[in-house]
């Protein structure tokens, strides 16, 4: 995906008209769009707030991709900022949560990103262009257009799922009255989102049954958290959800908004006058209505919905929606997106009709930014994101998305009430806020566990209908089925749960009238499942698109018949004491647990960088140690204690070449493949750019040593990365040696490296104890005395701990058979531990030479004698065959021929018993002893 | 026994015999393995106990069976094997991998056997044999995706795992062995090695990872147990056609086990060395002189394999030499003992070979420079002599330094030997000095 080919050109940035508002606290200027020419060319780029743009990333050939919400600059107009909401590219996306997506991602499909890690603030000069974005219904398949600049957006990611994207952030600005008074407002809602959807839908598509009656519930109830949730939007959509930590800077946007949002919340009765004084029709009607909801405390559903039905002017339309009615009297929860589906519909239409008088407009593509006013422009763009999407969609996404399209206004609404009175007049501050609101919808729901499990569990049955009706429809296959989270979780209980999912099916049969017979049995068949006992919602059905076969990942095929378990004591002993079994907890380093743990969790929290360096000699649990600090740091990210972070790791010794480290690390933080230098450039830029959406990466590197080359550039770059600003990387490496720093490195590099050294001393022998005690957990297997030795003796010689429990699981091996035949008491004892300790660390010269042939054994007599004549410990064959044959006739053997000798000579080098120099020098080779002289003699006397 | 009638019953003789030696051949030359393992079998035992645990319980294991050669490595394991297969739950499961440190020379062919023989490569197209660290990471990703319960067992034999410690930094067995030591694909890496000191071969991490288990086979049979075997592996069991030839070669071998030269000559095969495969040359040699006409072994026929078992081939080369080429050995032997096994150049020789002539004021080995320098160039190819530095060919031909590459009593046996050698030839190497 080349998205733009002259990557040297200059471009010149400049504001487009006067700034729309001028911020006096923060000295800053808001403006409507930017112009961005390329020097030399004369075609200008205009950026205007609501457009998706590409930002300058790490990567050349996938910038990132982002909406504008707000183009500033400050007085002088030498910085240019922009506001952004972000999206993710699947590349960006850690592979192993890729997974999650269940489905193989689209090349050009990108996440709406609702993360909480990443600044929102960019620097407009880092805008590279415009880039068309189609929202997709989640289960509407990739348009197989060969346009490859073409992104689409099916489902948001907020770092840990994916979810469907609740609401088109795009049209939600798009009407948004800029001319309006208060222009701060964000979303002038109802009115704008619509805009877009009716637009290419055909007028066939029935308006919803369920109708507005959520609003209301909603505006009752769920307003304030509503308010806040969204007004933490404003500025960043995280920003709410990052205060918890408050570990990141805020930037000063951050900080406005906040404060907005304080000011707001205690000022609510202004918001009712400025909606009113909004001079769209539309959006006056819609905020009328929607004040008027919030202000009053809850009435009667009927009243409300019929004011809701009829407060847009036309209503035709709606008079289908009010159908089904009946069926949303009884949802009460406040959320209800599901149910504000048909107002919004209502709404669309009606802004399609009237938006500024000019219709056309509306659908115009954003390739036609110039047209129009201010105002206008920032609708636009989010028409015409909003325009392709429509049209990609299947019916019943169709449906399901304006559904969630219709929750977004009346969310919106509320931000845009409240932050006015800080905002004053920006005339663009509801572009800014109206992408968010998406993003805030979700943390809220996402709290809501019951119904996230609920509407988990009717995805999965929904997912089940779905997969029916491929069986079904031969048509249908390629119509993936994700649905929208949003809309599942509309309601709280189970009841209304399933109120709506009977109302979704019904609506299904009607929408996908063209489909087949079976679709309407599949509804009687989710009534009745959706009523079937909870199940475990995280299984997804993966719709069964084959696999590329150059992704697909290789396995060791499953076993046919299953692994056998331990049948008796020593068994379930030997399969604890494997190495490979995971501990729960690591006995004995605990000081060095915490070191690393403190460590690496100040470094995620403060969102900084920094290397450690480990060491230790083999088996001293080093690399045990910080996975299991890894695992920790992982759960707490995951219930929310720190920020999440990204861990990788790479081997020196599972790499071929010190430079397949930069490949490896790249292919683990994007999925990338490329070859060493590119992607040494690519991890260069990733963490030298203040790439604003960055989650703290650690990295461990196992076997350093390994990674040293000549000039040492590998092991420079991993420890010059992390002392970058911007790069939030967390190295720990490990090797064996304390001073590997000293020996092998130079001192540019050492320097980086710094001075957070620790070392892992070989295990005593009561901590090998200890392990091993741990390991077996109350499995009566050894002796206590059998334990000491093994303990003792490893400990004297390596303090290995591998070698400590292979030793004990040999010993368990040994025990078994000797029980087999003898009276012992089942538990390992000392003889068993003696013959394991013997068999592994006794070496075989001795037996071997006991074991070799006469003439070997002579010529191994002939060489001492030969060493004893020379006084030396080397002599050629020649010369110790002279001996050898001398040695014949004293044994009264027939004397050897030289090639017999020679044949003798080479076996016993083969052993290792004699160190030859190669055989091609014949006689000439000269010959050592591999063993000490008393070794042999001492193995020919015993003989 | 040479009496026995050809005319058979059942077969004709040449049929027997070519039976006979199909069946023995095959014994001898292409390993077969025995039915039961002979004084291994404790190791049996041991091995078999281990592989099994890999293949049913998923258990991962290493071990290196170490044994000099031709003490039954290959066989021991091989036995293992086949008595694993027998069991369908290992039969079913394990997957096998065998590598060979002299084909597999380095890493990169090594994975891209492995791959091969785990059928892997079905899996990606031809998209495996790109890059060594493609490769690299293509197996370690899929040794990692499966955990000890669920997936097949793989069995790595790695023969000459020697070899293998040489590799660069021994990536391939740091690999496997931290498979077998971490919850991945069950593994049982299996090394044949007849290096005793094949542990200290492996690097500090590497030697961390393997288990430590050797297996050591070094056998120490007795000379009946040898006499035995020689006698087992020569008979003919039961199942053969025609019975009566059969009862009649079983005692034919049976007497010759028990004739006395033969003995003697097992005896000094069997001081030399105690390794089976030796034995199997020789009852190789003697069994190829078996024919229609002659349908036994008789002591004289070990005899002369013993013969050409034992033969010396340098002496054997000597006895091709041209008369000249003989003198200027006979030239170097007299310098080596001159000068003690200094290194001579051809002038050196030449001189020598001349004073021998001036002696014998015989004109008949009078020879022009170049013929000699031919002769010289001779000798050299045959690796009689070579120079002392290879390297150096600055230096004229007729200075290089050379060594002679024979010992004195092969030049002496070669000259008893040699066909119509001259008596004044024969003295002149005899006499003490030049």
């Amino acid at each position: 995906m080349k998205y733009f080919t002259r990557l040297r050109v200059r471009r010149v940035y400049k504001w487009r008209g006067a700034p729309l508002s001028f911020n006096r606290k923060l000295k800053t200027c808001e403006y409507g769009s930017l112009d961005i020419s390329v020097e030399g060319l004369p075609r200008i780029t205009v950026i205007k707030t609501g457009e998706h743009i590409l930002i300058e990333g790490d990567d050349e050939d996938n910038p990132y991709v982002a909406k504008v919400i707000r183009l500033f600059g400050d007085e002088n107009g030498k910085q240019k900022k922009a506001v952004v909401q972000w999206f993710v590219r699947v590349s960006e996306v850690p592979l192993s949560k890729l997974k999650l997506l269940g489905r193989e991602p689209h090349p050009q499909e990108i996440f709406y990103y609702q993360g909480r890690s990443c600044d929102d603030e960019v620097d407009a000069e880092s805008i590279l262009r415009t880039v068309e974005v189609k929202h997709l219904d989640g289960a509407a398949p990739f348009p197989d257009s060969d346009d490859r600049g073409t992104l689409y957006v099916k489902l948001s990611w907020d770092s840990k799922t994916f979810k469907a994207v609740e609401s088109e952030p795009a049209p939600a600005s798009s009407c948004s009255p800029p001319p309006c008074p208060k222009p701060s407002l964000p979303p002038s809602p109802p009115c704008s989102p619509p805009a877009a959807a009716p637009a290419s839908r055909g007028p066939a598509r029935r308006a919803l049954p369920t109708p507005d009656l959520a609003v209301m519930r909603r505006a009752a109830t769920g307003e304030v958290r509503y308010c806040r949730a969204t007004m933490s939007a404003g500025n960043a959509a995280t920003a709410e959800a990052e205060s918890m930590h408050s570990v990141t800077k805020r930037s000063a946007s951050k900080c406005l908004s906040a404060k907005r949002r304080g000011i707001s919340a205690r000022t609510p009765g202004i918001r009712k006058k400025l909606e009113l004084s909004s001079p769209e029709k539309k959006s006056m009607i819609s905020e009328d209505l929607m004040s008027q909801l919030l202000d009053e405390e809850l009435k009667s559903e009927v009243m409300l919905a019929q004011r809701l039905s009829l407060s847009p002017p036309q209503a035709v339309p709606l008079k289908h929606s009010l159908t089904p009615l009946r069926k949303n009297h009884r949802a009460p929860t406040a959320q209800g997106s599901f149910p504000l589906k048909p107002s919004a519909v209502v709404l669309n239409k009606m802004s399609l009709s009237e938006m500024n008088g000019s219709p056309s407009s509306a659908r115009l593509d954003s390739t036609s930014p110039q047209q129009g006013d201010d105002e206008m422009e920032a609708g636009l763009p989010a028409d015409s994101v909003g325009t392709p999407r429509r049209r990609n969609c299947t019916p019943r996404r169709q449906y399901l998305t304006r559904g969630q399209k219709a929750t977004t206004p009346s969310q919106k609404w509320e931000p845009k009430t409240l932050k006015e009175p800080a905002l004053g007049m920006l005339a663009e501050a509801d572009n800014e806020t109206s992408p968010m609101l998406p993003v805030i919808a979700t943390p809220r729901s996402s709290k809501r566990k019951s119904a996230q499990l609920v509407s988990s569990r009717i995805r999965k049955q929904l997912n089940l209908l779905e997969n029916q009706q491929d069986l079904n429809s031969d048509g249908e296959e390629e119509d993936e089925f994700v649905l929208s989270k949003k809309e599942l979780q509309s309601s709280s209980d189970d009841d209304d749960e399933e109120e709506e999912a009977g109302l979704d099916s019904d609506e299904e049969v009607v929408v996908k009238k063209g489909r087949n017979a079976a679709a309407a049995t599949s509804k009687q068949r989710t009534r009745s499942l959706t009523r079937t006992p909870r199940k475990t919602p995280k299984k997804k059905i993966t719709p069964g698109t084959p696999r590329t076969p150059c992704r697909a990942t290789p396995s060791i095929p499953s076993r046919s018949r299953p692994a056998r378990l331990p049948a008796n004591v020593l068994e379930e002993a030997r399969t604890r004491l494997h190495v490979s079994s995971v501990p729960e907890s690591l006995p004995c380093r605990e000081q060095e647990f915490q070191d690393i743990y403190s460590f690496v969790e100040s470094k995620i929290v403060d969102g900084t960088g920094g290397c450690m360096y480990i060491s230790g000699v083999p088996g001293t649990g080093k690399t045990a140690t910080v996975h299991e600090v890894m695992r920790c740091l992982q759960h707490a990210a995951d219930v929310d204690e720190i920020p999440p972070f990204h861990f990788i790791e790479i081997n020196g010794m599972k790499m071929t070449d010190p430079h397949q480290a930069y490949v490896q690390v790249l292919q683990k933080l994007t999925g990338q493949k490329s070859t060493a230098d590119h992607a040494a450039a690519l991890l260069e830029k990733r963490f030298s750019n203040p790439a604003p959406r960055k989650e703290t990466t650690v990295l461990l590197v196992d076997e350093l040593d390994l990674l040293w080359t000549r000039k040492q550039n590998v092991m420079y770059n991993l420890f010059d990365w992390p002392t970058r600003r911007h790069a939030r990387l967390v190295v720990l490496t490990i090797a064996n040696t304390m001073d590997l720093p000293e020996r092998i490195m130079i001192n540019r590099v050492a320097s980086r490296l710094g001075l957070t050294r620790m070392s892992f001393q070989p295990y005593s022998f009561k901590q090998l104890q200890q392990i091993i005690m741990s390991r077996l957990n109350k499995v009566k297997a050894f002796e206590e005395d059998a334990l000491q030795l093994v303990s003792r003796k490893v400990a004297a010689l390596s303090g290995d701990a591998r070698r400590c429990l292979d030793i004990c699981r040999r010993a368990t091996e040994i025990c078994e058979h000797s029980s087999a035949d003898s009276h012992s008491t089942g538990l390992v004892g000392m003889s068993h531990v003696m013959e394991a300790l013997n068999e592994m660390f006794s070496s075989a010269y001795i037996t071997a030479i006991k074991c070799a042939s006469v003439q070997e054994q002579l010529f191994l007599r002939a060489v001492i004698a030969e060493f004893r004549r020379l006084g030396l410990e080397e002599a050629t064959f020649q010369q110790v065959f002279v001996q050898h044959q001398a040695l014949c006739r004293v044994e009264g053997l027939q004397p050897a021929s030289v090639s017999e000798g020679l044949a003798v000579c080479q076996r016993l080098g083969a052993c290792r018993l004699l160190l030859l120099e190669p055989s091609r020098l014949g006689v000439l080779q000269r010959v050592r002893l591999n063993v000490s002289q008393d070794d042999v003699l001492y193995a020919l006397k015993a003989d | 026994m040479s009496k026995r009638k050809s005319k058979d019953a059942h077969l004709p003789v040449g049929e027997c015999i070519t039976q006979l030696q199909e069946i023995l051949r095959k014994r001898l030359c292409h390993q077969q393995l025995p039915d039961r393992p002979e004084g291994v079998e404790a190791q049996h035992k041991h091995l078999l106990e281990l592989l099994k645990r890999t293949a049913v319980h998923g258990e991962s294991n290493s071990v290196l069976i170490v044994g000099p050669r031709g003490a039954g490595k290959t066989m021991l394991l091989k036995c293992v094997l086949r008595d694993l297969l027998e069991e369908t739950e290992a039969q079913t499961n394990l997957l096998q991998v065998h590598l060979n440190g002299l084909l597999q020379t380095n890493d990169r062919i090594a994975l891209q056997e492995i791959t091969r023989q785990l059928h892997l490569e079905n899996v990606v197209g031809d998209k495996v044999f790109g890059s060594f660290a493609e490769n690299l990471a293509f197996l370690l990703e899929a040794l990692k995706k499966g955990d000890r319960s669920s997936s097949r067992p793989v069995l790595f034999v790695l023969d000459e795992f020697d070899l293998f410690a040489h590799h660069k930094n021994q990536t391939l067995l740091y690999n496997l062995l931290d498979v077998s030591q971490s919850a991945q694909a069950p593994i049982a890496v299996v090394g044949t090695t007849c290096r005793l000191d094949v542990l200290e071969l492996l690097e500090k991490r590497v030697k961390s990872r393997f288990s430590h288990r050797q297996i050591h086979l070094l056998n120490n049979p007795t000379f009946t147990q040898y006499l035995e075997r020689v006698q087992t592996q020569l008979s003919l069991s039961d199942d053969f056609p025609d019975n009566k030839f059969s009862r009649d070669w079983n005692a034919s071998i049976e007497t010759l086990c028990e004739d006395k030269s033969v003995a003697e000559v097992l005896q000094r095969h069997f001081n030399s060395s105690k390794d089976f495969r030796s034995m199997h040359m020789l009852l190789m040699l003697c069994l190829s002189r078996v024919s229609a006409a002659k349908p036994a072994i008789r002591p004289a026929d070990l005899l002369e394999a013993s013969k050409m078992c034992f033969a010396d081939a340098k002496a054997n080369m000597l006895h091709g030499l041209s008369i000249l080429e003989l003198c200027l050995i006979i030239a170097m032997k007299h310098l080596n003992d001159v000068y003690e096994g200094e290194p001579f150049n051809l002038q050196m020789v030449h001189n020598e070979f001349k004073k021998f002539l001036q002696r014998k004021s015989n004109s008949m080995y009078n020879f022009e420079q170049p013929v000699i320098m031919k002769a010289f160039e001779h000798l050299q190819q045959l690796e009689m002599i070579r120079p002392v530095d290879s390297s150096v060919v600055k230096t004229q031909r007729e200075y290089r330094l050379m060594r002679l590459m024979l010992d004195h009593s092969q030049v002496m046996e070669a000259l008893q030997k040699y066909p119509q050698c001259p008596t004044d030839v024969k003295q002149w190497a005899m006499s003490a000095f030049g």
